[in-house]
This record gives C-alpha cells, structure tokens and sequence, in this order.
C-alpha cells in the first residue's frame, strides 16, 4: 500500500505526525493487519516523559501482547481516550487513529525515521513478500 | 511494536490441506511442530473475532488432520479400552461417543480423548496434535496384555470439523446420512462428497453443535471437500476458522487443553473432571493414585475467572489474593468475542474457589482485578423441540 507522506515512520511500526512543535503517534496498517482484532490499548498518562525507543505502552490482540515504542523523546500532552472503549477504530482507520499527542524534546531525532517510501520498502523487505 | 514472523522452520509438518490454508491468505503457526493456520484474512471476512462469531451464529470449517487417531480392534478391545481410559467404554453403544482420559499411574494425564465405539469390539481414539507419538506408543505398551490391534492411522485421515447451528444444515447438502437422527456424540457413516463409508461423528471442541468427518487424506480429495462444504455453507455465512478462534470457542465453553489446564503433574480432581472419571470400574491405570488423593483431598483446584477491572489475562500470569500474595496461575486467558469479556482459567486453592471470590491477576507488574465466576462461561442455547 501507499503509505500517507504527511509523516515519518518506524521500524517498529509506529507512525509520526509533526503539528508545529507538537506529534501525533499511531501504528501502520502493516501492525494492524499483522496483529488481527485489537482489542485493547494501554497508552501512558498525560504528562509522562518519553525517552526515543523506549516502550509507551501496549496494544493487545486477541492472541497477544506487543509493546508500542516511542519515535522521538517528549512529554505526553494528549491520550486518545476512544481506543479504551473501542480498539478496533486502530483496525479500521490505522492512519486515523492517533494514540497519543507529544510535546517534542528533541525534533532533530526525526532525522533518523524513515519516509513513506523507505518504511513501505522495510515492510515488503521484512515480510519477504 | 515487534511483529513476529510467521515463518515457520522446514522441519514442521504439514496437513494436506496446508496449500489451501496458505493459498486463503491464512496466517500460519507452528502449533506443537505443524503449520497449522491461526486466523484467515479480514479481507475474505475473517479473523479471529469473525471466526468465533460464526461459529456462535452460523458455521464455520477448521482442519483439525493434527489430531491423532489410534484404532483399537479385536476381542478384548473393550478391556484394552477399560484399562487406559478413565470413562466407562462400557456404556458405549455401538456408534457411541464419550469424552475420557488417559492417565499415568500417578492419576495424571497423559491426554485427554474421545473414545468412539465404531464396531462391536473395535473404538477410535482421536487424541491430541502434540501427543501423536507419545499417547500411540502409551496405548500400545499399556495393552499388550490384551488380544487387540493397536493400529496408528493418525496419518490416514483429513479431518475437519464442521461447527455451529448450521453445521447440520451445511453438511446435510454434502451427504445421504440422516444428520437428525446422529444425536451429539454419536457417529454414523454415509456417502460425503460423493466418497463412500465416511465417518461422520457429532462431536467437536467448540461448545456448539457440529461434526468432524473423516476423509481420505491426499491432497487432491481433501481440497475438494474442504472446498465443496464452503460453497455448501455459503447461505450460512460460513468461513474457514484456525487455532486462534478454536482456542476462544473451547475456552467459553471451559474445554480444557492439554499442557493448560490437563498435564502429567495435574491429577482427574484438580481438574474437575470427576465426571468423566469412572471410580466404580474396578481397575484402570491411576485408579489406585486417584482414589489416594480423593482421600488426601485437592490443594488446587481449577476456576473460572473474569477480569472485573480493565485488563486481559493470559495464560501462565500469576494469580494473588486481595493483598497481594501469589496464590496461584492463569492456565488459559484471552478475551471472550461471543461474551465480551475477559476471561480466564486458573489453579487456586480451594478456599478462594468459592463464585464471587475476588483476586487480582499480576498484568506487568499491577495487580488487576477479577473474580470468580461460574463455569461454563458459554453454554449453547438449547433447541426448540
């Protein structure tokens, strides 16, 4: 698939969108296609500091429990409350559906994600589709 | 997050119908070393969630060939059958079905097992995928003494389960068998698919009605009839089903799986499978162990549990008491699609096995709460007359 260009990507599979000195997080149609039917989400709290790599929390499929890791270091300004009650929006709508917003510490860090076109390669590389 | 590949080693073994399942688009897993489908594609209606439902509502198809089976035939078959099984084969009519175990003398389980009497003196084991080898090479050690063939034809069969309220309805288009008159664990034969002298058996794992039959295994038959049931249930709604949705459905219906909540250090009353366990045979393997520790009575017992605060169980997490402490482990966990819920089996002591009781379930380090509830968690409507 073509993956939207308006933000940056992970080798683990989370997106980012930068607003200004502001990103939004969520995870790639990839992850929720490779997870099947998620049916929770546990995102941090409001105000939690985030080190670049390190694990915010945890989306579980009906079969298992994967850790969601931070692109880029900041504080949590924003949790997407709609994922408690209903987790498959992330299935539906991947690219839609924001986990969280974040107050960048670091916004040089984005230099080391990976463009649209680079994640769709790591994707169809990784596979070995 | 880190996906896990779903490469599986060359090593593993496959069922005929390992093309067809990888040809729908299947995500595949090495359950117990074969390439066994877990869920198929969103994009054909599938997925975990979809597969239970349709098994719940209408009828869904799962390759079930891992299963073993192990033949029993001759003139002392039914006292070969009486020594190793824990159930009363006795009571089996021909074209009869029971759930049973075998057990180690210990009074733990070697596996558990439909006993199926398909002949005057011959019955059909179907055992578990994971103890092929282990439960043949059992039954033929432990019935040596008895004038009975022990035969290994777990290789000779393409088995698939057809379940749900319409399976009846499905496989009725696909055979001359009266399905109505076949009540729930019993068996007959008929013409399926146009092959001849099929066994059809109303049983299954899934807490609902159904049918597992058993076809020629080469791969060219087996695909065909695979292939001939979906169409046969299109009007139903059916869809292919792999572990992942056999694993939600038996769990609703507290079926347990060996390695979970049956193992060879669990014994028939930790269980709870006294029913199914036939003290008033005079003589089996772990009789003498089983009737010791009824005396001695249970340190652990198995529990329903449902998680009562935010957060799923999982099989092997630890489950406390309301301060805190260890008290005992999760066997099998996960959501419930058809309940909603999440609910999960586990080992306690008998005083915390009371309905109602409150626990936690350690999730990462946090306490979770949940409380004990009734068993079955799902229990199929009863048809109208």
């Amino acid at each position: 698939m073509a993956y939207p260009t308006d933000r940056k990507y992970t080798k683990e599979h989370e997106w980012i969108k930068v607003v200004g000195q502001e990103a939004v997080v969520g995870i790639t149609d990839h992850a929720q296609e490779s997870l099947g039917d998620i049916v929770f989400v546990e995102l941090p709290k409001v105000g939690a500091d985030l080190t670049a790599g390190s694990t915010f929390g945890t989306v579980e499929s009906v079969k298992a429990v994967s850790d969601l890791y931070t692109p880029v270091s900041g504080t949590v300004t924003e949790t997407n409350g709609d994922l408690a009650t209903s987790p498959e929006k992330v299935n539906k709508d991947p690219h839609g559906s924001w986990m969280l917003k974040m107050k960048l510490k670091n916004p040089g860090e984005l230099g080391d994600l990976l463009s649209a076109e680079a994640y769709e390669q790591f994707v169809a590389e990784e596979g070995g589709h | 997050m880190h996906l896990s590949s779903v490469e599986t080693t060359p090593v593993v073994r496959k069922t005929a119908l390992n093309a067809v399942h990888r040809q729908m688009g299947a995500k595949m897993v090495d359950f117990n070393g074969w390439d066994m489908p877990v869920e198929y594609p969103a994009s054909i209606g599938c997925g975990i969630i979809n597969e239970h439902m349709a098994v719940r509502t209408g009828v869904g198809i799962f390759d079930v060939s891992h299963m073993g089976d192990i033949r029993l035939a001759g003139p002392q078959a039914l006292s070969a059958v009486q020594h190793i099984s824990m159930n009363d084969a006795a009571k089996l009519a021909v074209g009869q079905a029971q759930y049973s175990a075998l057990l180690y003398p210990q009074g733990t389980f070697v596996d558990d097992v439909i006993v199926h009497r398909l002949g005057e003196d011959e019955y059909l084991l179907v055992i578990n995928a994971g103890t092929r080898e282990k439960d043949f090479n059992w039954v033929r050690d432990n019935t040596r003494q008895f004038d009975c063939a022990v035969e290994n034809l777990s290789d000779d069969f393409t088995q698939i389960a057809i379940q749900g309220p319409k399976g009846v309805n499905t496989l009725q288009k696909l055979t001359d068998a009266d399905l109505g008159a076949v009540k729930f664990y019993w068996v007959t034969r008929g013409t399926v698919c146009g092959l001849k002298n099929i066994l059809i058996a109303r049983t299954g794992y899934t807490a609902e009605d159904g049918f597992e039959i058993y076809v020629p295994a080469d791969e060219t038959t087996s695909a065909r009839v695979w292939n001939e049931i979906l169409s046969a249930g299109k009007e139903f709604g059916i869809v292919p089903c792999g572990l992942g949705s056999r694993n939600t459905l038996r769990l609703e219906g507290k079926l347990p799986l060996y390695g979970h909540e049956i193992s060879d250090t669990i014994n028939v009353w930790e269980a709870g499978l006294d029913r199914f366990c036939k003290m008033e045979k005079p003589e089996f393997v772990g009789r003498t162990a089983l009737e010791k520790a009824k005396d001695e009575g249970v340190k652990r017992t198995l529990v329903g549990l449902e998680m009562v605060e935010r957060g799923i169980a999982r099989d092997g997490y630890k489950v406390l008491d309301e301060s805190g402490r260890e008290i005992g482990y999760v066997t099998s966990g996960s959501p419930a699609p058809f309940l909603k819920k999440n609910i999960a089996l586990a080992y306690v002591p008998p005083q915390f096995a009371a309905i109602g009781t409150a626990v936690k379930i350690e999730i990462r380090g946090q306490g979770v709460g949940a409380q004990v509830v009734p068993t079955p968690f799902y229990k199929r409507p009863k048809k109208a007359a």
